[in-house]
């Protein structure tokens, strides 16, 4: 048996809008079955999973709290896609955004205006920016490849997060526990509607830089070099566009959005820096950005959907005893079919069963 | 003596899982393939290892299950990138996200369990030789297959046939194709090779290394073998250098965090991670040279025409 491609003569329009909600309802079938294999009954966990989340205030104002960092990132991350540089590091720009935010509440915990918070998510976004430009620069200067630099500095932002809340920015009453000072409410995001639940004006951040982000995509000339750099870069080149400068332009962009999503969710969501502050956040926004079909409105949805997964995640193993890990599985399990899917925009798909002359080859 | 014999010892075994994921690795690039789902088939490999020694109560079979398991992680790959045409790039990183996120489920029931260390293999008369006997001869199974491994590989990608095939394949699919040689065919057992070889590795860490399950026990150790297979120019034994290279980073950071210096753990932890962007980037410095050893095709998806 194998699979045999024909391109097709022109993208088809009809799997470009059906291929991610084939990949969905893939993935809730593969999940009926993982759950079967656990012993579960498939609707039951497929209900507290996808469903439950959403019938309640407080956990829908959860999912816009979850929602926000991934959106935020995601939206930077299709830019940089598009453009064919593979930053993959948003997760260590994140929490560099997170860091350097928090500097102005730590340092200057008497410094309360209605500037506090704006020079905050400033410095997030700088701190980002800042550390996406990192692999940008040896990219464009030194030709090192920016998808295994970009990673390895997740890991050392993490360890040096951990040094900063476990040493110098430890709040120095806290009984000797990780962790920074509780931010002051002038340096806390405000919740939107404080007495019904949790979401803060985080959410609102992502949906404007979405809004934002797929205006340049589409109708300045940034964008279009964005599109044409990344479908034919020898044509880019010939039109006079800079590879370097999109490089750029794409780690500092995705950088700076992860940044922001990384103050955010500090500032919002958590109140103080901590020695972890994000569930993977900058990891699930990719599959974020594919699934939103690396288009920065197509993330605000993808966005959503991802966030579910991780109440989702927590909601099964309270009602059902399963592992929150389950969420985790969903999540790579989506991006499989996601990739999978998108083949059908590009090529028809046809399973052969025969055995093929020994000449036209390809066995699988 | 006995001191720099035991750091010795130590570097090699933190060596020798870097190793066998980058041979691994090295084939599947050398085939046109890049698979960034090394850590992800690493982590599932480690994971399933472990259980399955637990289960049966034979680190052996569990070295078998890794490998197994490593390998039918990679076929999900290759489905996805052979047959699919799939981007390699990002269905590499799916595959690593769904490994961290499977190995975490499947291991969760085995946290805190007491591990059964495989048991080192002493080859008779050669481990007693002075100095060196017990640190090449007195090793784990697994140290001795990565030997084997990267060896086998060296031969058969410069000494064979087939080898040449490969390299063909990874240099211009179009013009192999155009040959008669079955590229997918080939590269997906090239895949399922370098997925065999990244579930053994995870085996390694968690039967030899430290036997026991933690979640993420991996910690980048798959991306740093990437690396290593760049650092390497595509060459086997310049894999082994590299890995053992890092072997030397990692457990030294280790030493300076058992005497202090007043440098912080984390920092030192950080080492291994920073000398690889160091690593890449005089490596990758010249351009002309880069190119030249890459395989041509690299990360390009290849759908035969009819």
């Amino acid at each position: 048996m194998r699979i045999e491609l024909q391109k097709r003569p022109t993208p088809s329009a009809l799997y470009a809008v059906l291929s991610p909600f084939i990949a969905l309802g893939l993935t809730l079938v593969a999940g009926a079955i993982l759950f079967m294999a656990l012993g579960k009954n498939p609707f039951d966990a497929l209900y507290s999973f996808f469903i439950e989340p959403l019938t309640e205030v407080w956990s829908i104002h959860e999912l816009t709290v979850k929602a926000a960092p991934l959106i935020l990132i995601a939206v930077g991350l299709s830019v940089c896609y598009r453009s064919n540089n593979w930053n993959i590091g948003a997760e260590g720009q994140f929490i560099m955004g997170g860091i350097l935010g928090s500097l102005v509440p730590i340092l200057m915990p008497g410094f309360q205006s209605w500037l506090t918070l704006p020079l905050m998510l400033l410095l997030g976004m700088a701190g980002g920016a800042a550390w996406g430009a990192i692999p940008a620069f040896l990219k464009t200067r030194f030709n090192t490849n920016e998808i295994l630099v970009s990673l390895m500095l997740v890991y050392t932002a993490q360890l040096f997060l951990d040094w900063l809340a476990r040493g110098v920015l430890r709040d120095p009453n806290g009984n000797n526990f990780p962790g920074s000072i509780r931010f002051p409410s002038a340096a806390q995001l405000p919740e939107i509607m404080p007495s019904q639940g949790s979401a803060h004006y985080g959410i609102l951040l992502s949906i404007i830089a979405a809004v934002i982000i797929w205006f340049m995509l589409r109708f300045t000339l940034n964008g279009f070099q964005v599109r044409v750099l990344g479908a034919n870069p020898r044509a880019g080149r010939f039109a006079g566009f800079s590879q370097t400068r999109m490089t750029f332009f794409a780690f500092l962009l995705s950088g700076g959005l992860a940044g922001l999503a990384g103050i955010a969710e500090v500032s919002g969501a958590i109140g103080q820096l901590r020695e972890t502050i994000s569930p993977g956040y900058g990891f699930t926004a990719i599959i974020v950005a594919f699934l939103g079909r690396l288009s920065p409105l197509g993330a605000i949805a993808a966005g959503f959907m991802l966030a579910l997964t991780y109440l989702g995640g927590e909601a099964a193993q309270m009602t059902l005893g399963i592992s929150d890990k389950v969420g985790r599985v969903f999540q790579g399990l989506l991006l499989f079919f996601v990739l999978g899917c998108d083949t059908l925009i590009n090529y028809q798909v046809r399973l052969v069963l025969r055995k093929a002359a020994p000449a036209a080859g390809g066995q699988g | 003596m006995d001191i720099a014999q035991n750091i010795l010892l130590t570097i090699m075994t933190a060596a020798t899982p870097l190793l066998i994921a980058a041979i691994g690795e090295l084939v599947v690039e050398r085939s046109g393939v890049l698979n960034l789902g090394v850590e992800g088939m690493m982590v599932i490999g480690a994971v399933c290892g472990f259980a399955a020694t637990i289960l049966t109560g034979s680190p052996w079979l569990g070295m078998l299950a890794a490998i197994a398991a490593g390998a039918v992680a990679s076929l999900l790959f290759g489905v996805l990138t052979l047959s699919l045409a799939a981007n390699q790039v990002a269905t590499g990183l799916s595959l690593t996200l769904l490994g961290l996120g499977l190995s975490g489920m499947i291991g969760e029931s085995f946290v805190g369990s007491a591990g059964i260390k495989l048991a080192s293999l002493d080859i008779p008369v050669l481990s007693d030789i002075p100095l060196i006997g017990r640190l090449i001869f007195g090793q784990d199974p697994i140290f001795y297959l990565s030997l084997i491994l990267t060896g086998g590989v060296a031969w058969f990608l410069f000494r064979t046939r087939a080898g040449l095939t490969l390299r063909a394949i990874g240099d211009n699919h179009a013009s192999a194709h155009a040959l008669g040689i079955n590229v997918l065919k080939i590269r997906y057992l090239a895949v399922m090779f370098g997925g065999a070889c990244a579930g053994l590795a995870g085996a390694h860490l968690s039967l030899v290394y430290t036997p026991q399950w933690v979640e993420n026990m991996t910690a980048g150790r798959g991306w740093i073998a990437l690396a290593l297979v760049v650092f390497a120019s595509w060459r086997p034994w310049r894999v082994l250098g590299g890995a053992y290279l890092f072997g030397a980073v990692s457990i030294g950071q280790l030493h300076a965090q058992a005497l202090g210096f007043g440098i912080p753990s984390q920092f030192l932890s950080a080492l291994p991670y920073v000398a690889t962007i160091v690593v890449l980037v005089i490596i990758s410095r010249d351009r002309r040279l880069t190119l030249m050893n890459t395989p041509a095709s690299l990360g390009q998806p290849f759908v035969p025409d009819r």
